[in-house]
C-alpha cells in the first residue's frame, strides 16, 4: 500500500486530535433492535409456565407448591455452587436455572419425595449443564438429564407405580412416601393411575374433557392440556419458542398415532387423546423448544420436532413405558448437531465459489 | 436505444428476511438541502474509493481553481480527485479515515473568490437537464467523461463508476438499476436529492444506460418515501420505470435490490453484472449527468447531518475534504449527551474518532448518537436462539460464522460460507446475547487463509 507518510513531523501535527466532546469509537452496527435479552427470554418461559403452575396447584395443592419450590431452589443453589467451583462468575441472574427447576418440577410426579427432587436438581445442573461449560454449551436438556438420572436410580418413586399414592386405602401409602402430613382431605387425583398408564394396563379411556382441563393424575405439568396450550401460545407469540418445533412434533405424532388409530379402529383412544394426554404438550411446547439444545435453522427445527413426535409415539406404543417424552427429548437432543450440519441453508446467490485455479 | 417491454418479469418488491429498524428519517426528511458555507480549508484524500490510490498532480504552494484535478492514477480501477474549493495547495499530509485506512491528503487553503450559497447549488444541480437526444453521446465517451470527473459510487461503497459503465462484451447488460432506496435509518440525502433535483438524476440514468448498453432503466425507491416516488415519476417520463419496493433493511444493498426489483440472484462472490444488471445510486446518476453534459467533476455531495446528538439536523451540500467538525458546527454542534459520531448510516457506518477527519466522496451521512442510543448491555453466551438465522438477508448462519472466526476454525468458517457475508448488521441488531457478530465475522474474513 503506497500510503507512507511523506513527512512524519507534518503528519504528527495533523494527527493530533483537537479537544472535543468525549465521543467513543466502537465497531458497528450502532443500533440495537429491541428490549429482549437472554434473561428476558427465560422470564418469558416462566410466564408461559404460569397457567400450568396454577393448574398444578389446583389439582395437587401443597404437593405442587412443595415440589416447585424444592426443585427451583435446588437448581439455583446447584448452579451457584457449580459455577463457583469452576471459578466463573455467577450466572443465576439469567434465570436459566429457574427454568430448569420449573421444568424438572413439572416432569416429576406430585408424590415424589423431596430428596429425589433435590438429587434430580443437582444432577440436572451438574451433569446436564455445568459439565458441558454452563449456559448455552449443553447438548442435552438439563431438566431431562436430571429426570433420567432419578428415574433410573429411584425407579419405584418415579416409575409408573410411583404416580399412584396407594393401591388400596388412600391414606396408607401417602404417609410412607411423604415424610410429613398434609391436610386431612387428599386430592382424588393422586390415588388414581395416570391416564396413559390406565389405558396401557386396562384399556380404559379417559374422556378428552378431563385431559383438557386436567383433573387427572400425572406429573405436575402434564395434567391440564388447556393450560399448556395457553402458555405455549404465549411462548410462540413472544418468539421465545420457534413454531417449527411444536408444529413438527404435532405432525410426527399425528402421523404415527393416525396409523395406529387406523390399525385399531375399535379402540376409543384416538389421535386427540395422544395429543392432549401425557406429557406430550409439555414436551413439545416447553422442553424440546429449549433453544440451546435444538437446531438453528427452520428446516432443522421442523425435522427435529417431527422426529421427537414420532419417537414419543413409538415409545408409547412399542414399549412398556406409558410415556416416552423424556427419552425422546434426550434422543433428539443427541442428533441436533447432525441436523444443524445437514440443514445448512443455501446462501442467496449460491455457495461461495471454489477459489479460481492460478 | 430500444426499450424493452415494461412487462418483463420483475421481482416481488421484497426479499426474504431482513430487519425493520425505525427509520428515524423524520429528524431531517423535511430539511431542504442547505449549502455549507465554503470552508477555510479542506483536505482532499487521495484514496476515497475502492481501488488504487491517486498520486498527487499538484505540489505545495500551487494555486488551484474549484474543480481542478489534483490527483490521478494510471490504474483502471481508480478515479481522479479534484479540488473542492479554490485556493492554494499546502504541504501534503495524511489522515486516518473512519474505516481505519491511513491515506495521503492534499490540503487546500481557501483563497480568492468562492462560489457559495444558491449559486453553488445552481452550478451543481440547477439549470436544464435534457432527457432527449442523449443517444448522441457515444458509450465510450460517456465512460471517459465519468472517469475524468472522478465519479465513484455515492451510495457508500465508492466503487469507480466508469468501470461499471465500460462495455464488456462477455457480460452484456440489459438493465440499469438506479438505487433510490436509502435503507439506512436516519439518512435523507438521497431523498432530498430526489425531491429537489430529479432532472439530473433522470438525465444521468439515461446516459449511464447508454454507456453500459442497458435497454431498460428501473429506479427503485422504498415505499416510506411517497413524495420522492411521486416526484421521480413526474420527472422520469417514459424512459425510466419507477418501482416502489417494500421498506426493509437492507433493501438498498445491491444483492437484495436485484432480488426485489428484478427477481435475479447475484451469484455469491460475483457482481450484479453477472446477471446483466448495473446498479448506481441516484446521487451518482446526477454526478454522471453533470460530468457528461457540462464537463464538471465531482467535488460536492449532499450529506445528512442528523441524530439526537446534533443541535439542528440538516441536509448539507458539502465539499469533499471538509472536516466532520465543520459540518457538525454548522448544524448546532454536539449536544451534551452525544456519545458517538458515525460516518454513514448507523447500521454499516463507522465511528469517527477525530472530528478533524475529512469527509470523502462516499460519506452519505453523519449520524450523532446519544449515550442512550448506544447503551451497551453485557455480552452473554450464545443460546442458539436462531434469531440471527431468521434475519440474515443472505441466508447465512451468523452465529456459526462468528464462532468459527472466534476460534480460528477455518474449515467451519468455509462450511458456513463466511466470505459471502456482506456485513449488513442485521444479525448483531437482533442478537439477545449482544454478541458483536459482525465484528467477529469481519475479523474472520480478514484472517481467512487464502488458498
Amino acid at each position: 500500500m503506497a500510503d507512507e507518510r511523506d513527512n512524519p513531523k507534518q503528519a504528527a501535527r495533523t494527527e493530533q486530535a483537537a479537544p472535543q466532546a468525549a465521543t467513543q469509537v466502537a465497531p458497528g452496527p450502532h443500533l440495537f433492535g429491541g428490549g429482549f435479552s437472554t434473561r428476558r427470554m427465560m422470564l418469558d418461559v416462566c410466564i408461559g409456565l404460569l397457567p400450568a403452575t396454577v393448574a398444578a396447584i389446583i389439582v395437587f395443592q401443597l404437593y405442587a407448591v412443595a415440589q416447585i419450590v424444592i426443585c427451583v431452589a435446588s437448581c439455583v443453589i446447584a448452579e451457584a455452587l457449580f459455577t463457583k467451583m469452576r471459578g466463573r462468575a455467577l450466572t443465576i441472574g439469567d434465570f436459566s436455572a429457574v427454568v430448569t427447576g420449573l421444568i424438572l418440577a413439572f416432569s416429576l410426579p406430585a408424590t415424589c419425595p423431596w430428596w429425589v427432587s433435590v438429587i434430580g436438581s443437582f444432577a440436572a445442573i451438574g451433569l446436564g449443564k455445568a459439565v458441558f461449560g454452563g449456559v448455552g454449551q449443553n447438548i442435552f436438556n438439563p431438566a431431562m438429564v436430571g429426570r433420567a438420572f432419578v428415574m433410573i436410580a429411584f425407579t419405584s418413586f418415579i416409575g409408573a407405580s410411583g404416580y399412584v399414592a396407594a393401591t388400596e386405602g388412600a391414606n396408607a401409602n401417602v404417609t410412607q412416601t411423604i415424610p410429613w402430613q398434609f391436610s386431612q382431605s387428599l386430592p382424588d387425583a393422586i390415588t388414581q393411575a395416570t391416564p396413559m398408564e390406565t389405558f396401557k394396563q386396562t384399556g380404559q379411556v379417559t374422556p378428552l374433557v378431563k385431559l383438557l382441563l386436567g383433573n387427572t393424575n400425572g406429573s405436575l405439568g402434564e395434567t391440564s392440556a388447556l393450560a399448556l396450550l395457553l402458555g405455549g401460545a404465549y411462548l410462540l407469540i413472544r418468539r421465545v419458542a420457534s413454531w417449527e418445533i411444536p408444529a413438527g412434533a404435532a405432525i410426527g405424532l399425528l402421523v404415527v398415532a393416525g396409523i395406529d388409530n387406523l390399525l385399531h379402529t375399535s379402540s376409543d383412544w384416538t389421535v386427540l387423546h395422544h395429543l392432549l394426554g401425557g406429557a406430550f404438550l409439555l414436551g413439545a411446547m416447553f422442553i424440546v423448544t429449549d433453544p440451546v439444545t435444538s437446531p438453528l435453522t427452520p428446516k432443522g427445527k421442523f425435522t427435529f420436532g417431527a422426529v421427537f413426535g414420532v419417537l414419543v409415539m413409538l415409545m408409547r406404543l412399542g414399549t412398556n413405558y406409558p410415556e416416552g417424552v423424556m427419552f425422546s427429548v434426550l434422543l433428539v437432543n443427541a442428533i441436533t448437531p447432525l441436523l444443524n450440519r445437514w440443514t445448512i441453508p443455501r446462501p442467496v446467490g449460491g455457495p461461495t465459489p471454489a477459489p479460481a485455479k492460478k | 436505444m430500444a426499450l424493452s417491454a415494461v412487462s418483463e418479469a420483475s421481482g416481488k418488491m421484497t426479499f426474504a428476511r431482513g430487519v425493520h429498524p425505525h427509520d428515524q428519517k423524520a429528524l431531517s426528511a423535511d430539511q431542504a438541502v442547505e449549502v455549507l458555507p465554503a470552508p477555510a480549508a479542506v483536505a482532499v484524500p487521495l484514496l476515497q474509493h475502492t481501488g488504487a490510490p491517486c498520486e498527487p498532480t499538484v505540489k505545495s504552494k500551487d494555486a488551484v481553481a474549484l474543480g481542478q484535478k489534483i490527483g490521478d492514477s494510471k490504474a483502471f480501477i481508480s478515479a481522479p480527485v479534484h479540488a473542492s474549493i479554490a485556493g492554494a495547495v499546502q504541504m501534503l499530509s495524511v489522515a486516518t479515515l473512519p474505516n481505519g485506512r491511513h491515506v495521503r491528503t492534499v490540503p487546500i487553503k481557501a483563497a480568492g473568490e468562492q462560489i457559495e450559497g444558491r449559486a453553488l447549488w445552481e452550478d451543481v444541480f440547477g439549470g436544464d437537464w435534457p432527457t432527449s437526444g442523449l443517444d448522441a453521446h457515444e458509450p465510450k465517451a460517456i465512460a471517459e467523461a465519468v472517469r475524468a470527473a472522478g465519479i465513484v459510487g455515492l451510495g457508500g461503497a465508492a466503487f469507480p463508476t466508469h468501470v461499471k459503465l465500460t462495455l464488456n462484451p462477455s457480460k452484456p447488460v440489459d438493465t440499469l438499476l438506479v438505487n433510490g432506496c436509502e435503507c439506512e435509518p436516519y439518512l435523507t440525502a438521497d431523498y432530498r436529492l430526489m425531491l429537489e433535483a430529479p432532472a439530473p438524476i433522470v438525465a444521468g440514468a439515461l446516459l449511464a444506460a447508454r454507456a453500459c448498453g442497458a435497454g431498460r432503466i428501473v429506479l427503485a425507491i422504498e415505499d416510506n418515501k411517497p413524495a420522492a416516488i411521486d416526484e421521480m415519476r413526474k420527472a422520469a417520463g417514459a424512459g425510466v420505470e419507477v418501482l416502489a419496493v417494500r421498506t426493509k433493511y437492507p433493501m438498498g444493498g445491491e444483492r437484495q435490490l436485484a432480488v426485489a426489483a428484478m427477481g435475479r440472484e447475484v451469484p455469491t462472490g460475483g457482481l450484479p453484472l453477472d446477471v446483466g444488471v448495473v446498479v448506481i445510486n441516484v446521487g451518482t446518476a446526477a454526478a454522471v449527468a453533470r460530468a457528461v453534459l457540462r464537463g464538471k467533476p465531482l467535488t460536492h455531495r449532499v450529506v445528512t447531518v442528523t441524530g439526537r446528538g446534533i443541535g439542528q439536523p440538516k441536509n448539507l451540500l458539502a465539499p469533499v475534504g471538509v472536516r466532520y467538525g465543520e459540518l457538525i458546527d454548522y448544524c448546532g454542534g454536539l449536544t451534551a449527551d452525544a456519545a458517538r459520531v458515525v460516518a454513514g448510516g448507523p447500521m454499516m457506518g463507522q465511528a469517527v474518532p477525530s472530528l478533524d477527519t475529512p469527509i470523502t466522496k462516499g460519506t452519505s451521512g453523519v449520524v450523532v448518537l446519544t449515550r442512550e442510543d448506544v447503551r451497551q448491555a453485557d455480552e452473554t453466551q450464545c443460546v442458539r436462539c436462531g434469531r440471527c438465522v431468521d434475519v440474515c438477508p443472505l441466508g447465512l448462519v451468523p452465529t456459526k460464522m462468528a464462532l468459527a472466526a472466534k476460534n480460528a476454525d477455518w474449515e467451519l468458517a468455509r462450511r458456513y460460507y463466511i466470505m459471502a457475508c456482506c456485513e449488513c448488521g442485521c444479525c448483531a441488531y437482533v442478537c439477545p446475547a449482544r454478541i458483536p457478530l459482525v465484528q467477529l465475522i469481519r475479523v474472520g474474513k480478514a484472517q481467512l487463509p487464502r488458498d
